[in-house]
């Protein structure tokens, strides 16, 4: 049977003023700071068609954890999926900071300090210029676009034993296919690639990424024993465990299926954006709503996250594609499973069979159908926290 | 017959279940791709998903699967046995 190529798809998506794509169309509230939420969320509930990001965070915080603060909040809005952004702070100028930043990209941002203001009058003047975004956006048209153009993400949650047969290889395929095609690709999960390490490290284009990549594993590592404890209980989770999983390095070695024969091309930090196309690994906690909130900081536009007990998170920026190869996940928890891979398992369906499948979905959901997880309002957004506040 | 045993590589010592097996029943073992690999008689139940040993494994002695060691038995393992926490341990963290 003829394999779908990458370049057979036919997508059509937004191009923001700096050519890149987006397949949504959101104007995007974003509070700066946990007491801007409120604002935030009474722009959203006045204007149609805006959608608030509240979050628990961006006070007092210092160091590496505000700067992965501001660039995941600022990634956010500089997201291809979002068409304008409304910035809301308490203090003008640190509105003014994440201001900056989505205002590189080209697009339409305008930030606001509660301070001096109250709640109401920011609320007002922000739903003001709100009201203008969302008639703008709603204008806009999708036009054509290649996987050349196309930023997407992959982590896998309440994994078991059919996530390393079946859903993650079949993410592998997909990513062989678009990295092939020149698509730029993100995975990560740092502690949950324990045990493969040495097969991520002799994907690594060279040594210098190797390295890079050794080092963010070791810190980690390091981390957890300098807090006396290990991840025994954590990592494989619960879930995991009923699911069959023993250990961490079969764990381990069911996540890394995801990346397929892909090189790795480089590390990025946290919610950084990838600088060239093919598959790149991000420094990342593998709790799923964290971790598809930085690849969405980053710029992935949609998301393919395989299951295997059921994960059911989603999240407001970007659509999370939910692949499952369990029957008894996909018979009980139907509603938020996109594609159906339990074929393989039953081996009527190969590895590039089930790749086809998912790639149609990713056409589909790109082309603008919504996910099982956009329809039930999964909107997790969830900021990485690196330690504790002032 | 029909598998219900799916296998990474042939040279695995384990295989995962695609369906509640029951003791006593006989389980067949296949690749990905449909290659026969074994038939096992189970000596206990072992629901989908779980892992069945597709050979005696010695109490110490790394479990391959994926072709690779994903930790060590820590009593001794027999064919057609159930193989989760309770007899294979990470050598990762702990170790």
């Amino acid at each position: 049977m003829e394999r779908l190529k990458a370049n057979d798809l036919k997508l059509t998506g937004y191009r923001r003023e700096n050519g890149r794509i987006g397949v949504r169309n959101h104007v995007v509230i974003i509070p700066v700071d946990d007491i801007s939420n409120a604002a935030a969320e009474g722009v959203a509930s006045l204007v149609r068609g805006t959608m608030a990001l509240p979050h628990p965070y961006g006070r007092l915080q210092f160091g590496e954890d505000l700067d992965l603060t501001f660039r995941t909040l600022a990634g956010a809005g500089r997201n291809p999926n979002v068409a304008a952004a409304i910035v809301i702070a308490i203090e003008p100028k640190w509105a003014d900071r994440v201001v900056q930043s989505i205002a590189a990209t080209g697009k339409r941002v305008v930030g606001f300090g509660i301070e001096r203001a109250g709640d109401l009058k920011t609320i007002e003047a922000a739903a003001r210029v709100a009201k203008e975004f969302v008639q703008y956006a709603t204008e806009l048209q999708r036009e054509p676009f290649t996987v050349k153009d196309l930023c997407m993400s992959s982590k896998c949650g309440e994994s078991d034993t059919t996530s390393g047969l079946a859903s993650n290889p079949t993410c592998g395929r997909v990513f062989e296919r678009l990295s092939a095609a020149g698509s730029t690709l993100i995975f990560g999960e740092t502690t949950e690639v324990t045990g493969g390490e040495d097969i991520i490290m002799s994907h690594c284009i060279n040594k210098k990424v190797a390295a890079d990549f050794k080092r963010c594993f070791d810190d980690y590592q390091r981390l957890i024993k300098s807090q006396g404890v290990d991840l025994m209980g954590s990592q494989p989770t619960e879930g995991n465990i009923r699911g069959g999983l023993t250990t961490i390095e079969e764990k381990a070695m069911g996540n890394i299926q995801k990346m397929g024969r892909c090189r790795v091309q480089s590390v990025l930090a946290p919610a950084a954006e990838p600088k060239g196309p093919g598959l790149h690994f991000m420094d990342s906690s593998s709790a799923a709503a964290e971790m598809v909130t930085l690849c969405a900081a980053a710029g992935s536009v949609v998301h393919f996250f395989p299951t295997g007990q059921g994960n059911i998170i989603g999240n407001p920026l970007i659509p999370v594609i939910k692949l499952s190869a369990n029957p008894l996940t996909v018979k009980t928890m139907s509603e938020h499973i996109d594609v159906d891979l339990t074929g393989i398992l039953r081996v009527e369906m190969t590895l590039d069979q089930a790749a086809d499948a998912a790639m149609k979905m990713l056409e589909r959901t790109i082309n603008g159908r919504l996910t099982a997880a956009e329809t039930l309002r999964h909107d997790e957004f969830v900021l990485t926290k690196l330690y504790r506040s002032a | 017959m029909k598998h219900s045993i799916l296998t990474h590589e042939t040279k695995d010592d384990v295989g995962v279940a695609v369906m509640d097996l029951k003791a006593g029943a006989e389980a067949s073992a296949v690749t990905l791709e449909g290659k026969p690999v074994c038939v096992v008689r189970m000596t206990q139940d072992v629901p989908l998903g779980h892992k069945v040993a597709l050979r005696n494994v010695a109490r110490g002695k790394a479990v391959l699967k994926y072709g690779r060691p994903i930790g060590k038995a820590v009593q001794t393992i027999a064919r057609g046995e159930h193989v989760h926490t309770h007899n294979l341990k990470t050598q990762r963290w702990n170790a």
